[in-house]
């Protein structure tokens, strides 16, 4: 049988597992990532039937993680970099953002870096500081990187394998709190394309656009939405770094309204430039100037705050009525 | 209730039996044995009055009592994680205790115990695990940190901040706490390199509790711990981590000498993580349990209160009046858990910045009023 119903965390689990054995310089490197499966058991099994060379147990140190990517990368090794959350990708940001992203193009093309920065990130699961962020805007702020961010079992399953076969390094980030979300995957079916957003539910009156842990949020206000009358079209975005826009620019024209939602501050966030390129590109169409929702501009908050900080479906809905009324 | 059955379960059997089975650890410095012996070692004479060492019991003994107290509240539902002390608690109160209390300590997310000698209330560090705050102990008045949950990184704040004593003329010191996985951090590399080369008066603290969640010490080392020192030109100790004595001792030699001038020290304390890493964590599923068991017979409770018992300097009275006590403290901790208020949705704007900026102020009042708008709404 081709579609089994998935989770999320079981669709990587198959697509990691998929990629490595397609390709036998495929690479996992992670803290706890053997043995123990993952904190999230994302490569639950992965060490046993692979080998400790493949699936590589390393020294609690991001930095070195991706740092040694970076050499395995130049001999020509696909490693699949695996950041126990999202506030512990820091201690890597410098082998990031100034070695991953910039080596393609300072060797001219010579040396490539087809290196998977798999980080499981923003909150609602509970946890203490450090373990909620949405880290997304400064990598996809960063020439030289791609970022993605799946929202559900099948973007999972072939996502990640997608990225692992890319030629360039991509930022593949995980909602942690969707990993337990099922959907059936058919395994035999032709993939979308990496790189491109698309709608999951039609509607006329307002576009909303999200990516990640948000998308099941959107369209939860989109089903409230319904019961009162209102139709929204929502996007998801699958794609940061490069944005797939066009569809988006589709829509808005005809809808003439959007809004944007992320779990992360709003301030300098993806959804600033996502408003500014839907401005310039639907000028003409729009009804109400492009509004955003996300997180407050404060440090993630102690988990007792976390309902407020996120953006929720009441919050979305908010910004709907807010569009519709200008 | 097992919380009073788990406390004695590790303590009861005769403390020590079986532990020669265990590697010898030649370079260890002890104390006290598991068996509860006191013995002497060369470079580290320490002079603990009785009234002390009921003292370190008494700690010891209720440290362990709020932990498996707050393993319990987790299980419950009452706290989002536990990151549980069981099996360091000797490696925690004889670090603790060998601070004046001019010197400051930097943890990471587990020492409870040291938490617990510098003053700091439980319920401040379970609010931390609840979700409530960050962590509601007063760093400055406690000289107790907030707690470092990125690894590695408050190796670095303990190094500046001795600095900054060394050039206030300060006679103190700090105590940087870290973990055996922690050491592979690029940032506790540059923390001992920094120490070293401006002879800051810092003592470095591991406890080796032989795993980084799942990931065992030889994936972090291929030395002893205590011998890296050497290569960053100051000296290491390994100390038996379950041994209170010892600890006390040799912590108290290495602040002495930092404050003295003399420069940092490592110190690897050799003990053991009894519980899972965090109560989200399954151990079985890296180390086996005759692993656990071998441990138990070195408990770091079972020998003290032997060594107690079989001098003399503690009776039945004292066991029983420190039970006592561990009973009125899990009651309080339990109480103060579930009593404990949410915090104001307004509390995370709070002290973002000393001096808030107009577009966070306008956006908490956004904030508030989106709330207010479901107060008397159908929402
Ligand atoms: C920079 C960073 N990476 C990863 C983590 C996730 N993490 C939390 S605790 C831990 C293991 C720490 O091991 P060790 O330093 O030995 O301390 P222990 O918990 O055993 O006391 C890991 C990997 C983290 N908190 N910070």
């Amino acid at each position: 049988m081709a579609t089994e119903t998935l989770t999320i965390g079981k669709a990587l689990n198959l697509g990691l597992r998929r990629a490595m054995e397609d390709d036998a310089k495929v690479v996992l490197m992670g803290e706890d990532i053997g043995r123990l499966g993952g904190v999230f058991r994302i490569t639950d099994g992965l060490q046993k039937d692979f080998g400790e060379d493949r699936v590589v147990d390393t020294p609690l140190a991001e930095a070195g993680i991706l740092g040694t990517a970076v050499g395995l990368a130049m001999r020509g090794y696909r490693p699949v970099c695996e950041i126990q959350f999202d506030g512990f990708v820091f201690p890597a940001y410098n082998q990031i953002v100034t070695q991953v992203a910039k080596i393609h193009a300072r060797s001219r093309g010579r040396l490539p870096m087809p290196i998977v920065i798999r980080i499981p990130f923003g909150g609602g699961i509970g946890a203490v500081e450090h373990h909620s962020e949405s880290p997304e805007a400064y990598f996809a702020h960063t020439p030289g990187l791609k970022v993605v961010a799946v929202s559900n079992p099948v973007d999972a399953y072939w996502g990640i394998q997608q990225a692992i076969a890319h030629p360039d390094p991509i930022v593949f980030l995980e909602p942690k709190r969707r990993y337990w979300e099922k959907a059936p995957v058919d395994r035999e079916a032709t993939p979308d394309p990496l790189f491109a957003s698309r709608v999951v539910r039609g509607g006329d009156d307002v576009t909303v656009l999200a990516y990640g842990p948000m998308v099941k949020t959107a369209l939860q206000a989109a089903e409230a939405a319904a019961e009162e009358g209102r139709s929204l079209e929502v996007v998801d975005l699958r794609t940061v770094s490069p944005l797939d826009l066009d569809p988006v620019f589709d829509s808005v024209r005809r809808t003439g309204r959007c809004v944007v939602v992320h779990e992360a501050p709003v301030t300098l966030g993806l959804g600033a430039e996502i408003a500014a390129r839907v401005t310039e590109s639907c000028f003409h169409s729009l009804e109400a100037p492009v509004l955003r929702v996300g997180g407050y501009d404060t440090p993630y908050p102690p988990s007792k705050l976390e309902e407020e900080y996120l953006p929720d479906l009441d919050r979305v809905l908010d910004a709907v009525d807010r569009a519709l009324q200008f | 209730m097992s919380v009073s059955s788990a406390t004695t379960e590790v303590v009861d059997p005769v403390p020590g039996a079986g532990a020669p089975h265990l590697p010898q650890q030649p370079d260890l410095v002890q104390l006290l044995t598991p068996e509860g012996e006191r013995v002497e070692h060369p470079d580290y004479a320490v002079d603990v009055s009785a009234e002390e060492l009921r003292g370190l019991y008494r700690d010891l003994a209720l440290v362990r009592r709020w932990d498996v107290e707050a393993t319990a509240l987790q299980r419950q539902g009452e706290l989002g994680i536990w990151a549980s002390l069981l099996g360091q608690e000797a490696a925690q109160i004889g670090a603790g205790r060998a601070m004046a209390d001019t010197d400051t300590a930097f943890p990471t997310y587990r020492e409870h115990g040291v938490a617990w000698t510098r003053g700091v209330d439980p319920l401040h560090v379970i609010s931390l695990f609840r979700g409530v705050d960050n962590g509601g102990w007063d760093p400055v008045a406690t000289r107790f940190n907030l707690y470092t949950v990125v690894i590695g990184a408050q190796t670095l704040h303990a190094t500046g901040y001795a600095m900054g004593l060394q050039r206030d003329g300060a006679e103190s010191a700090t105590l940087a706490f870290l973990g055996d996985g922690a050491t592979s951090q690029g940032e506790v590399n540059e923390a001992m390199i920094w120490a070293a080369s401006f002879s800051a008066p810092v003592v470095f603290f591991c406890q080796n509790n032989q795993y980084a969640i799942s990931v065992p010490l030889e994936r972090q080392s291929r030395v002893p711990l205590y011998r890296r020192a050497a290569g960053f030109g100051f000296p290491g100790v390994r100390v038996d981590g379950n041994d209170v004595l010892a600890v006390l001792a040799v912590t108290r030699a290495a602040l002495a000498a930092a404050r003295d001038g003399q420069g940092p020290t490592f110190i690897e304390a050799f003990t053991y993580r009894m519980g899972a890493h965090t109560t989200s964590d399954d151990p079985t599923r890296y180390r086996l349990a005759s692993e656990l068991e071998e441990w138990k017979l070195r408990d770091p409770i079972a020998r003290v209160k032997a060594y107690l018992s079989r001098s003399g300097a503690a009776d039945a009275g004292f066991f029983a009046g420190v039970e006592a006590e561990a009973d009125e403290l899990a009651a309080r901790i339990r109480r103060g858990t579930v009593e404990m208020p949410d915090p104001p949705g307004t509390a995370m704007f709070d002290q973002v910045y000393a001096e808030q900026t107009p577009p966070l102020a306008a956006q908490q009042a956004e904030f508030e009023a989106y709330q207010a708008s479901f107060a008397g709404g159908g929402h």
